[in-house]
C-alpha cells in the first residue's frame, strides 16, 4: 500500500466547537501534500493530530498502516517543522540537528555522519558550530528542516514554515523546499494559508474551510474545476456570476445570467452536483484571465460593462468593470496589449472561449469578482 | 606649545579629558572620605574637584556636538563614581588600614597603623569554625532554595496563566515586612510551644527528626536546622525571581519540538528546560549565597552559641569587643573568600548570557 498517512473519519472537538469534521483522506509516499485554508479552518489541528500533539475525538490516524491515534509524539516516526522553527537556542546548529538521532540513542559515529550529510543537503556545512541566534531567518528555516529530516521520518510535517520570511526569501525557499523534497524523497505535509505557496509546490492540495475538507486534488484540478463556491473563491481570483438554467441536456446547457445575458456551457464544464433542469440556480465561474475585452460587441456571446478602474501590474493590466446589474467583474489583460478604449467610464464588451466557464451549484453570497470585495476577503482570512 | 594649541589638543581628545576628570573626582572623593586630607587642605581638594567638573562642562560647551557626544558617558557616570568612591572605596580603604592596625598601648582609644598581620592570623584561626559554618549554612540554604524555588518558578511560569502576576506578587509579599520581624516570627513558629514542634510531636516524628539531626532534644528552635531554615525562607524570593525570569523566556514550543524529536517529557525537561534555566539558577545562587554567607540575623534569633556565623562574630568584635582591627580583618577574609568562590563558580557554571 502506497499510503503513508491515512485519516479515517477523524473528528476533533473542543467543547462544542468542532475544529475538524470527518477528515477522511490518504497521503501517498513521497507526495508533497498541502493543506490550505483560511486561519481557523482546522488545517493546523489536523497536522497536530498527525504529529501527535492532539488526539482525535473520534476516528483514527494511521501511519504506515498502523493506528497511532493515541501514540505520543515522541513515539511516532513523523517530524515537524514548527512555524517559528523552535530551534534550541542553547545548542549549536549541529547539536540541534543531532538532537533527534541522539534521543533515539543512535551510535555517535552514525549521528555525526547523518548530521554532516544533512548539513550538506541544506547547504549549511560552514555554519555547523553557530548558534541559531547567529543565523538569518532563511538559514534558521533550513536548520529546522534538517533537524526534522535527519531522522528519516515517514512524513515531514510543516506548519506554515515560510510565514515568517519576507517575500523574496519565501519564493526562494519554495524552490529550495521542492529541491530538498525531491532529494530526500520523503512525504511532505505542508500547512499554509497562502494559496500561491500551495499551488506552486504541491502535488495535491486539500482545501479546508471551517473544519471541513472541501476538495482534494492537484493544483490544476482545484483551480480549473473547483467543487464548491468556497474553493472557487478562495483559490486565485474568480468572477462568480449568478445565473439560472434556461435549458440543458447531456451535451451542455444554456444559462441566463442574473441581470441579463446568456451563456452556453459544455456539460464537462459543469460540476457533478449541478442539476441542469430549467429554473435551477447556478453560478458561472469565469477567471479574470479567461475574459477578453473589445470596444465593440463581438460576434458570439458577450456581456456589456463599464470600466471603473484600471490597475497596471507590470506583466498584466487588471481591469475592474461593472455589468449592467452593478455586479463588479475583473479582467486580466496583457500589459503589452494596446487597448486605447480602456478608460474609466468607457463601455467595453466581455467575451470568452467555450472552454472558459465552469458551472457550480447555487448562488454565491457575493456576486462578481472575489478579489475586489475587501470585506469578503477579510471574512475568509 | 602655547596655550591655545594646548586647548586645541585637549579638545581633540575629549574622551581623555572625560576619563581624567573621572579619575580625579574618584581620587579626590576617596582622599576626602578616607581622611587623607583634613581641614583647610580638604577644602582645597573639594574646590579642585569642583573646578575639574566646571572645566569639563566648559570643554563640552566650547567643543562641538562630537565633543559633547564623546563626553556624555563620562558625565553620566559621575554621580555613580562619586557615590561609590565616597561611600564604598573610601571606607574600604579605611578598613584595609584598620585591619593592619593595633593599639600600641592598652590605654589608646583608637588603634594606629602598624602592619599588624597578626589580625589576619587571629581571624583565620580563632574564627575558623564560624567561617566554615557560614559557608556550610549558606551552601545548604542555597541548595534548598533551588529545590524549593525551581518548582515554584516553573509552575508560575508555565502553569500560572492569568494568575502569574498575582503568584509572583505573593512570592514578593514577605518583603513588605521587615527582615527582622520575619525572622523573629520564625522564632515563634519554631518555638517549643509553637505549631511546628507540636505537630511533629503529635505525629510522633520527634525521634526521626532527631536522628536526622534536624531536632535536638525535642527542640527545633536554636538548632542549626532552624538557622538554615531561616536563611532559606528569607532568601527564597531571590532564587525564585531570577529562575522565573529565565523560565518565562522559554518558548513552550521548544518542549514540543523536543518531544517531536523522540524525547519523552522528562527527557525534554532535562535537555531543554533545565539548561535554559541555568542562567537563572546561577544568578539566584549568587543572590542567595553571598548575603547568606554574611548573614548574622538568622543565627542570632534562631540559633544558639554553637551556631554563630561569621557575621555574628564580626558584629561582636566591632560593636561589643570594640576590636576594630580583628573585625576588619575578618570582614576582608569574608569578602576575599566570597569573591574567590564566585569566580570559581562563574568559571564552572557561568553562561555567556550572564557575565
Amino acid at each position: 500500500m502506497g499510503d503513508v498517512i491515512r485519516l479515517d473519519q477523524v473528528r476533533k472537538q473542543y467543547g462544542s466547537f468542532v475544529a475538524v469534521d470527518n477528515a477522511d483522506f490518504c497521503i501517498g509516499r513521497g507526495e508533497f501534500f498541502a493543506m490550505l485554508g483560511p486561519s481557523g479552518c482546522g488545517k493546523t489541528t489536523t497536522l497536530k493530530m498527525i504529529a501527535g500533539f492532539e488526539q482525535p475525538s473520534s476516528g483514527r490516524v494511521l501511519l504506515e498502516g498502523v493506528d497511532v491515534s493515541t501514540v505520543p509524539p515522541y513515539k511516532r516516526n513523523v517530524n515537524t517543522v514548527f512555524q517559528q522553527y523552535a530551534l534550541f537556542p542553547h545548542m549549536t546548529v549541529a547539536d540541534n540537528i543531532a538532537f533527534g538521532p541522539r534521543s533515539k540513542k543512535l551510535d555517535e559515529g552514525e549521528v555525526k555522519k547523518r548530521v554532516g550529510d544533512m548539513l550538506d543537503v541544506v547547504r549549511l556545512s560552514e555554519f555547523a558550530n553557530r548558534r541559531p541566534a547567529q543565523l538569518s531567518g532563511g538559514q534558521q528555516q533550513r536548520v529546522a528542516l534538517a533537524r526534522a529530516l535527519v531522522n528519516y521520518p515517514s512524513a515531514l510535517l510543516l506548519d506554515e514554515p515560510l510565514a515568517a520570511l519576507d517575500l523574496k526569501l519565501r519564493e526562494a525557499m519554495q524552490i529550495e523546499l521542492k529541491r530538498i523534497q525531491r532529494e530526500v524523497e520523503i512525504t511532505f505535509v505542508f500547512v499554509t494559508h497562502d494559496q500561491g505557496e500551495a499551488l506552486t509546490m504541491s502535488d495535491r492540495i486539500a482545501v479546508m474551510s471551517q473544519g471541513v475538507v472541501e476538495q482534494i486534488g492537484t493544483a490544476t484540478d482545484i483551480y480549473k474545476r473547483p467543487q464548491s463556491l468556497f474553493v472557487a473563491g478562495f483559490i486565485g481570483s474568480a468572477n462568480l456570476l449568478p445565473a439560472v438554467v434556461a435549458q440543458g441536456d447531456s451535451a451542455g446547457a444554456s444559462l441566463d445570467f442574473w441581470g441579463g445575458g446568456r451563456i452556453t456551457v459544455k456539460s464537462n464544464h459543469v460540476n457533478a452536483d449541478v442539476a441542469l433542469t430549467p429554473g435551477e440556480q447556478v453560478t458561472v465561474m469565469l477567471r479574470p484571465e479567461h475574459l477578453h475585452v473589445s470596444a465593440t460587441q463581438p460576434a458570439g456571446e458577450s456581456l456589456a460593462a463599464t470600466v471603473t478602474d484600471i490597475v497596471f501590474q507590470g506583466a498584466s493590466v487588471r481591469v475592474v468593470a461593472r455589468l449592467a446589474n452593478d455586479t463588479e467583474v475583473t479582467v486580466l489583460v496583457s500589459g503589452e496589449a494596446d487597448l486605447p478604449f480602456l478608460r474609466p467610464d468607457s463601455t467595453l464588451w466581455l467575451s470568452w472561449n467555450a472552454d472558459a466557464p465552469f458551472v457550480l451549484d447555487g448562488w454565491p453570497s457575493v456576486a462578481g469578482a472575489t478579489t475586489t470585495n475587501v470585506d469578503s476577503i477579510e471574512a475568509l482570512l | 606649545m602655547n596655550a591655545s594649541a594646548r586647548v586645541a589638543t585637549v579638545a581633540s581628545r575629549p574622551e581623555r579629558v572625560g576619563l581624567g576628570v573621572m579619575f580625579a573626582l574618584s581620587f579626590g572623593a576617596i582622599a576626602l572620605g578616607a581622611g587623607w586630607v583634613t581641614g583647610p587642605s580638604a577644602a582645597v581638594v573639594a574646590a579642585a574637584m569642583l573646578a575639574s567638573v566646571i572645566g569639563l562642562v566648559l570643554v563640552a560647551f566650547v567643543g562641538g556636538l562630537e565633543t559633547r557626544r564623546a563626553l556624555a558617558p563620562y558625565g553620566l557616570l559621575k554621580p555613580g563614581i562619586l557615590w561609590l568612591s565616597l561611600f564604598f572605596l573610601a571606607p574600604l580603604w579605611s578598613m584595609v588600614v584598620m585591619s593592619l592596625s593595633s593599639k600600641e598601648s592598652r590605654f589608646d582609644f583608637f588603634p594606629s597603623f602598624t602592619w599588624e598581620w597578626d589580625n589576619y592570623r587571629v581571624a583565620l584561626t580563632d574564627f575558623r569554625p564560624q567561617f566554615l559554618r557560614s559557608f556550610g549554612y549558606a551552601a545548604i540554604a542555597t541548595l534548598l532554595t533551588i529545590l524549593i524555588g525551581f518548582p515554584l518558578a516553573y509552575v508560575i511560569a508555565f502553569r500560572g496563566g492569568k494568575y502569574r502576576n498575582i503568584l509572583l506578587g505573593l512570592v514578593v509579599i514577605p518583603f513588605f515586612t521587615s527582615y527582622l520581624i520575619r525572622t523573629l516570627a520564625w522564632g515563634n513558629i519554631l518555638a517549643d510551644e509553637g505549631p511546628v514542634v507540636s505537630i511533629i510531636d503529635n505525629l510522633g516524628l520527634t525521634g526521626a527528626f532527631e536522628s536526622l539531626s534536624v531536632m535536638d532534644n525535642g527542640k527545633l528552635l536554636n538548632t542549626p536546622a532552624a538557622v538554615i531554615g531561616g536563611l532559606t525562607y528569607n532568601f527564597l524570593p531571590f532564587m525564585v525571581l531570577p529562575i522565573y525570569v529565565s523560565l518565562e523566556k522559554i518558548d513552550p514550543r521548544l518542549v514540543d519540538a523536543a518531544m517531536d524529536l523522540y524525547s519523552s517529557a522528562s527527557a525534554a525537561f532535562r535537555k531543554i528546560v533545565v539548561p535554559l534555566a541555568l542562567p537563572g539558577i546561577f544568578a539566584g545562587s549568587l543572590l542567595v549565597f553571598i548575603p547568606a554567607a554574611g548573614d548574622f540575623v538568622n543565627a542570632q534569633f534562631l540559633g544558639n552559641p554553637q551556631t554563630t556565623m561569621v557575621g555574628n562574630s564580626i558584629q561582636d568584635q566591632f560593636l561589643r569587643q570594640l576590636n576594630y582591627p580583628v573585625a576588619s580583618a575578618m570582614s576582608f577574609v569574608l569578602m576575599f573568600i566570597i569573591t574567590i568562590a564566585v569566580l570559581v563558580y562563574t568559571k564552572f557554571m557561568g553562561t555567556e548570557d550572564l557575565a
